[in-house]
């Protein structure tokens, strides 16, 4: 199952080095990971999304985690209310003809279609999880050619 | 002032006194102002060998170990040696020169990124890339290294960074946001353990190495003789509970007692204080106390219900929480049938091993503990020696064993019992080691000599890697696969360093030649032939319950 951890670490390098070093070398896994300064300079937030199979590894993931001299809190989103979202760019097969089909399906998702060229198009959508698989597999009959996700932020 | 000598001045205000090491190229700033200083310096043979010593100077004192070494191999070489005090949570602070700055990342004659190969080793590490953070970070290693769950920590120096001049601002407070340990047991927690503890009928304390580190064992003490508890140590905790004392079990787990693995297995409650339910404790662990309620004391909390699921989990430091727990209990529970059970078991289950005309690795021990009043501090390395040692020496007091025992790291022991006898000169050092084990960290002989350090090595000398031959006649249909050793002249060899060898191939000179080790002043070989094929008994073969043993029975 998946969980979302909010990290407050010091913001000093070698810091996402610990983190990741922590996660490998005790087999947990990373499904993903976003990291930026906070409006104090000295602390970067993390939001890691990991892969805990029970209860017992994610407390575990998150004493290792605590166990960090640079880190300054964690906090479990599992069980608390939080907002999430992800910003994706989807690259898709694109002809004129299916341009109203699009449009519709775009604005539907309050998505944007931000570049065509040639016979794709891109279109970017920042949503939480489930709107944006919607969103792919509204996607799908176009023919999808890439994907890429900034991976999960999350607030409480 | 220079890096350098800020850094000796953060050391002597850090109260060390003493300092295990290397030089090299990337340090050189440092020892030529170390050339000055009143602290002491041992220079060992291999940077191996200083951060063992640093690491058994801190397990007989209590104090925290320092070692330093150069950039690149320098501080690889230590790296065993962090490892080694990682896993077993002893306080170290490791210095390591670094190339210049502007060099980092550049591949560098010997370079070598040692934060990142240090990182899952240490408990923390720094990379010091202005003078102006040294002081800081030296009183942060030295905190970080000393509280909580200890740990050896590593500051990186690059030479420029020793150079440096600034002026010297030593840091009265010191604020880590991201650090800190509980020292108290929550009190609800407390009351409900209690509780617990009262109403049981068969209670056994099992009690790691944070007995030790803590300082706990007088609180141990009490707390077993009050609520009666017979007490089980890990090879960590030995030592940190009177070994002679009725109540004690000895050692459980895979070579431990016969009655320990039997009480703990018929528990109805097991207090664990400072330990963490390894694997080599637990056996098999579904089938590991099944009808035990677990009250787990420790001060780190990762390590709770991390192997086994625990009813009753107290975070915080061993002393204080025992401390608290002795003020709570009010009743105590009747144990003595229980504690007549486990006499019984005390009584048909002996540690025994067959004594013959040949010297036997067990009474080799046995002559030391009576030879030594069991007043010695003893080093052991790894293996068959290990274990013989934590069965046959009986620890009354702690920081008197020193052993690897989260790594289990063979050349541990020689170097550890030299750091021990710098740190606790009035002591008698013992060394039981392998034939095997020895040759690991050997050259640490010059080290022992040149600085008068006199340890005392007992080599349990059967040719061979005597605990994987072991597993090997057990396991593996006596297909002895590059265990049997080809050995130098361990007599000549300490004689060569200018030590003292004494050989030993007859049962009757084992006695005399421990008491003659005793009496020079100086490093002693004793290199006992022993039976060849003796094994360790009891023995719970892996991944089986721990009650299940093999052997035991003369």
């Amino acid at each position: 199952m998946r969980h979302t951890i909010a990290v407050l670490v010091e913001n000093k390098f070698g810091v996402l080095a610990r983190i990741a070093g922590l996660f490998s070398a005790r087999g947990y896994n990373i499904a993903s990971l976003a990291v930026s300064e906070t409006l104090d300079p000295t602390i970067s937030y993390m939001t890691i999304v990991v892969e805990a199979q029970d209860e017992k590894i994610l407390e575990q993931i998150k004493k290792q985690l605590n166990k960090l001299i640079d880190v300054i809190t964690v906090t479990d989103f599992t069980k608390k209310e939080h907002v999430d979202r992800e910003l994706i760019l989807v690259k898709i097969n694109y002809s004129a003809k299916d341009k109203v089909k699009l449009e519709s399906i775009v604005n539907n998702y309050v998505a944007k279609l931000i570049q065509h060229k040639g016979d794709t198009a891109i279109i970017e959508m920042v949503g939480a999880g489930e709107r944006i698989k919607q969103l792919l597999d509204d996607l799908k009959q176009f023919g999808i050619k890439e994907l890429i996700r900034t991976g999960k932020i999350a607030m409480a | 002032m220079t890096g350098a000598q800020i850094l000796i001045e953060c050391l002597k205000r850090e109260g060390v006194e003493v300092m295990f090491g290397y030089p090299g190229g990337s340090v050189l700033p440092l020892f030529d102002k170390l050339y000055d200083s009143d602290i002491k310096f041992i220079l060992t043979r291999h940077e191996q060998g200083a951060a063992h010593a640093a690491d058994g100077y801190s397990r007989a004192t209590g104090k925290v170990g320092v070692c330093l070494a150069t950039s690149g191999p320098g501080a690889t070489n230590l790296t065993t040696g962090i490892a080694n005090a990682y896993m077993d949570s002893i306080p170290m602070v490791a210095i390591t020169g670094q190339v210049k700055t502007f060099l980092i990342g550049n591949d560098a004659f010997q370079e070598a990124d040692v934060t990142g190969v240090t990182r899952p080793i240490t408990k923390h590490n720094f990379l010091i890339k202005d003078v102006k953070d040294l002081a800081r970070i030296v009183r942060e290693a030295f905190f970080i290294a000393s509280t909580g769950r200890p740990g050896p920590v590593l500051i990186d120096i690059p030479v420029d960074v020793q150079q440096q001049d600034i002026e010297f601002i030593w840091p009265e407070e010191l604020k880590i946001r991201g650090y800190n340990p509980t020292l108290f047991g929550h009190p609800g927690q407390i009351k409900k353990a209690a509780k617990l503890i009262s109403q049981s009928k068969k209670p056994i304390i099992y009690a790691g190495g944070g007995i030790i580190t803590s300082g706990a064992s007088h609180e141990l003490k009490e707390l077993a003789e009050k609520i009666q508890a017979p007490v089980t140590m890990t090879l960590m905790g030995l030592g940190g509970f009177p070994g002679t004392h009725e109540l004690s079990l000895g050692m459980l787990g895979m070579h431990g007692t016969a009655y320990a693995n039997h009480a703990i297995m018929e528990a109805d409650l097991i207090i664990a204080v400072g330990a963490r339910f390894d694997d080599r404790v637990t056996g098999r662990l579904d089938a590991f106390a099944p009808s035990a309620k677990i009250i787990h004391i420790d001060i780190d909390p990762a390590s709770i219900s991390k192997n086994v699921k625990v009813d009753i989990p107290i975070v915080g430091d061993a002393k204080n929480i025992l401390g608290q727990l002795l003020e709570e209990i009010k009743k105590t529970p009747d144990t003595s049938d229980w504690l007549k059970t486990v006499d019984s078991w005390k009584k048909k289950h002996p540690l025994a091993y067959k004594d013959g005309n040949k010297i036997k690795p067990q009474y080799v021990i046995e002559q030391i503990y009576e030879a030594t009043k069991g007043d010695a501090i003893i080093t052991t390395e790894v293996g068959q020696n290990q274990m013989w040692a934590c069965q046959w020496y009986k620890y009354d007091h702690p920081r008197t064993f020193l052993s690897s025992g989260g790594l289990g790291t063979m050349g541990f022991g020689f170097p550890a019992a030299m750091g021990a006898k710098v740190g606790c000169p009035q002591s008698q050092v013992f060394d039981i080691a392998g034939d095997g084990s020895i040759q690991m960290n050997i050259q640490e002989l010059a080290t022992c000599v040149c600085n008068k350090i006199n340890v005392k090595v007992a080599i349990l000398n059967n040719g061979y890697l005597g605990m994987v031959r072991q597993w090997q006649e057990l396991f593996y249909k006596k297909r002895y696969s590059h265990t049997s050793l080809y050995n130098p002249d361990f007599v000549k060899l300490a004689e060569s360093y200018g030590a003292v060898g004494i050989r030993v191939t007859k049962k009757e000179e084992v006695r005399p030649a421990i008491e003659k080790a005793l009496s020079i002043d100086n490093t002693v070989f004793i290199d006992f032939h022993i039976e060849p094929e003796e094994n360790v008994y009891p023995m719970v073969p892996a991944g089986e319950a721990i009650n299940r043993m093999i052997g035991g029975m003369a």
